[in-house]
């Protein structure tokens, strides 16, 4: 493993190869906002709001950290106007989805989003898939997942399988940064505790 | 559907987890949907978690995760053929039929859609059933059309 020397604000840091720019950042001390990285899931990219600032060969682009691999001589800024602003943005777009989320409502005090700035439409899930990928990476149960597309799209307990895992398990509770997973739970639950035929199960999965 | 029918399927695809959306268009063509006993066994032929088979079955509109008619009626109501007049059409699909768009009948007769655009402007407005084309449709040619199924 050869070693890479980059610098994050200002600092100069070492990283391995392999190692993304956010990881580099952490193991320097430096702390970039995150919802959707977990240490022990793979890279995902969901919610964007590590986005950085790099500058390579004299050209800036906006990256996201948790997925771009640190470079040779690569500069990083992980706090400019222009990275604070779209923070800004990203914080207010989630806050109109779950805008009692505790670990939403802290980023948006720092970087000054207003969470009443788009219309609600609480649907307290933001996709960052912190449960749906720990069930299936760390758990390997895969009793969460996603069902439907784009403005749809929402968690679901797959009923026959959360039945038998997820009463000794619930791992996947801390990881939420919104009240969204325990209500799908509470709703898989009320599903199962209810004795319904399995046709009836299937067609309840992400179908209204 | 039984379960025979759903593993020759799986077979012929050789039982490749990449093959896991061309068993589910069979399945879906043959049986108009996507029974959980036939979830069941892909999941369990090709070591596919059920959640993933859940998330593209739900993701894409071709697959139906609930029973559908024997025939599949499309009104399309793009721009070209709404201003040519696919609100009546589909006014009298509806009538005819006694279902909205996303609907199936109780005797599971037609299921009724709302498409786009079906890439044919010309023949404006344009009916699908099956995935046969009837265009330049009229309510009573819309009548005409549908008697012929059964």
């Amino acid at each position: 493993m050869s070693e890479i020397i980059l610098q994050i604000d200002g600092k100069e840091v070492k990283a391995k190869e392999g190692m993304t720019v956010l990881e580099a950042a952490q193991s320097a001390g430096i702390s970039i906002p995150t919802l959707c990285h977990h240490e022990k899931l793979e890279p995902y990219g969901g919610c964007r709001l590590c986005i950085v600032e790099v500058e390579v060969r004299g050209w800036t682009q906006l990256v996201v950290s948790c997925v771009y691999l640190a470079a040779k001589n690569l500069i990083v800024r992980t706090r400019s106007e222009k990275v604070d602003r779209i923070r800004k943005m990203i914080l207010e777009l989630l806050l109109a989805h779950a805008p009692d989320a505790f670990e939403l409502q802290d980023l948006a005090k720092e970087y000054g989003a207003d969470k009443d700035r788009f219309e609600k439409e609480s649907s307290f899930c933001i996709h960052c898939g912190l449960c749906v990928r720990y069930c299936a990476e760390v758990k390997k149960k895969n009793a969460v997942g996603f069902v439907d597309r784009g403005t749809r799209k929402e968690i679901s307990f797959i009923p026959g399988i959360a039945s038998k895992e997820c009463w000794n398990c619930k791992e996947c509770f801390p990881l939420c940064p919104t009240e969204a997973l325990q209500a799908a739970f509470v709703l898989t639950k009320a599903l199962i505790s209810s004795p319904p035929s399995s046709e009836l199960v299937s067609v309840g999965i992400g179908k209204d | 559907m039984n379960k025979g029918r759903v593993d020759q399927i799986i077979e012929k695809h050789h039982g490749e987890a990449s093959s896991l959306i061309q068993v589910l268009l069979e399945i879906q063509s043959e049986h108009h949907w996507l029974p959980k006993e036939a979830l069941d066994r892909i999941s369990e032929k090709l070591q596919v978690p059920l959640t993933r088979i859940l998330y593209i079955a739900t993701f894409y509109k071709a697959f139906s995760l609930v029973p559908k008619g024997r025939h599949e009626v499309h009104v399309c109501v793009g721009t070209a053929c709404h201003v040519r007049g696919a609100p009546r059409i589909l006014d009298t699909v509806q009538d005819l039929t006694g279902i909205k768009p996303g609907e199936t009948d109780a005797d599971l007769k037609f299921s009724l859609e709302t498409v786009n655009c079906l890439g044919c402007c010309a023949l404006g407005p344009v009916l699908e059933v099956n995935g046969k084309t009837y265009g330049n449709m009229g309510p009573s040619k819309t009548a005409e059309v549908l008697k012929n199924y059964e």
